[in-house]
């Protein structure tokens, strides 16, 4: 086994060269390069932190920005909606007066239209009085020979007349 | 590999010099011991560098980079604390130096004649110092931060008072054995993982030599070895991770005293 054999005579050798060789990687490259991987993977993670810390404050103002549109929209809602309320009602009104107003004049015409059936069943009724009376005055002369006075002929008609119809509304 | 075309599973361990140099009576010759370090301390700055472009989005070269330092990170923060970040700089060390040097000796060199991968982890003289390091370490931190109380570490919470005659020799043969673990640990992986390899190599060797039966050993031999090296990556990404985890929990506790 040379590692027993020639243990002695290499020993020297092997403790200088490993000394200059793992020294130069501890003190070299553990000591110089090895800190400044580690400050570059600091600083990016530092880096992220930040970004994220800026990313989340801009996501809040966002956030607030996007609260307020929507007080503002809900406001503009609720005035949009009184609006429309307001001139549904106004317009639901106005059509209310010019119904009624139509109405009226409607019913002023029914009214004058009703004076002028009353008029005419009035006039229709003196004249069917007179005729009638005359008709009775002369269907008694002929059939009993008596001659009935022209007045009580119209009253008896007239009592008759009333008894057949309704007094006037 | 000697002459009459037998194979020394062995000779792939001996270290040979490139460069006789000589400091104050020791030999410290630069041997290819040595140049397969400065090889993984290359590559290791090389990977290092690639990734140091510190932009805010990282390619995948610097996202590599920083996977590995994320993961050492990570594994420091769970065994040692939030006081661990000063020894991030040596449990990377370790675990690199251990993790290219360990994948090294499995580079395919010998494809190229004259040339063969050298596993310097699979040098007792070297991962023993590394263990021995980690100990001493582990020591000075414990006696640094908790003086002679560091000795509690010997004594688990709540050990009826009887006992502590009888567990705190075996908590204190568990603590001294921890360097020999680690040293001996690496080292044998890799020693066995590259004798198998090595001994079913020389199999196909002779199989495609002997031929007849010889063949079909040959075959097995080769259907073997690829499962081995297979077996060997991994290993290799274990051991190193193993080296590095046992040491920061080591430190963990010297830190934390339990």
């Amino acid at each position: 086994m040379p590692q027993i054999t020639q243990l002695a005579e290499v020993f020297a050798s092997q403790l200088f060269w490993l000394a200059v060789f793992f020294g130069l990687i501890f003190f070299g490259i553990g000591r110089g390069m090895l800190p400044r991987v580690r400050s570059a993977i600091d600083q990016r993670d530092s880096k992220v932190a930040d970004d994220l810390e800026k990313a989340k404050l801009a996501r809040t103002s966002a956030e607030e920005t996007e609260a307020r549109w929507r007080a503002r929209m809900d406001e503009a809602r609720v005035e949009a909606s009184r609006i429309a309320q307001e001139a549904k009602g106004a317009s639901a009104r106005e059509t209310e007066a010019r119904v009624k107003e139509a109405l009226g004049e409607i019913d002023s015409k029914v009214e004058l239209a009703r004076l002028r059936i009353r008029d005419a069943v009035a006039a229709a009724r003196t004249e069917l009085e007179a005729v009638a009376a005359e008709g009775a005055q002369q269907m008694v002369q002929q059939l009993t020979g008596i001659k009935v006075e022209r007045q009580d002929a119209a009253k008896a008609v007239k009592s008759e007349l009333e008894i057949m119809t309704p007094v006037e509304r | 590999m000697s002459a009459q075309g037998k194979i020394d599973p062995m000779h792939q361990f001996t270290i040979e010099p490139i460069a006789p140099l000589h400091l104050g009576g020791y030999d410290i010759s630069f041997t290819q011991s040595a140049a397969w370090m400065l090889f993984a301390f290359g590559l290791i700055l090389a990977f290092m560098a690639l990734g140091l472009k510190r932009e805010l989005v990282p390619g995948r070269w610097q996202m590599a980079v920083e996977g590995l330092t994320g993961f050492i990170d990570d594994m420091v923060k769970v065994n040692i604390g939030p006081e661990g970040r000063k020894f991030i700089p040596f449990i990377f060390a370790l675990f690199t130096f251990i993790l290219v040097s360990n994948l090294a000796g499995l580079l395919p060199l010998a494809v190229i004649p004259g040339a063969h991968p050298f596993t310097t982890t699979s040098q007792f003289s070297l991962t023993g110092v590394l263990a021995v390091l980690s100990f001493s370490i582990v020591l000075i931190v414990g006696f640094w931060r908790h003086g002679l109380h560091f000795f509690s570490l010997f004594v688990p919470h709540g050990t009826p008072a009887v006992m502590v005659p009888l567990i705190a020799p075996i908590e204190f043969i568990s603590f001294m054995v921890r360097p020999f673990s680690l040293g001996l640990r690496l080292f044998v992986a890799m020693i066995a993982g590259h004798i198998l390899m090595e001994v079913f190599g020389s199999f196909i060797v002779s199989g495609l030599n002997g031929g007849g039966i010889g063949f079909g050993v040959a075959i097995l031999s080769f259907l073997f070895i690829i499962f081995v090296v297979a077996l060997e990556l991994l290993m290799c990404v274990i051991q190193a991770y193993v080296f590095a985890l046992l040491t920061t929990l080591y430190l963990g506790d010297a830190v934390n005293l339990h």
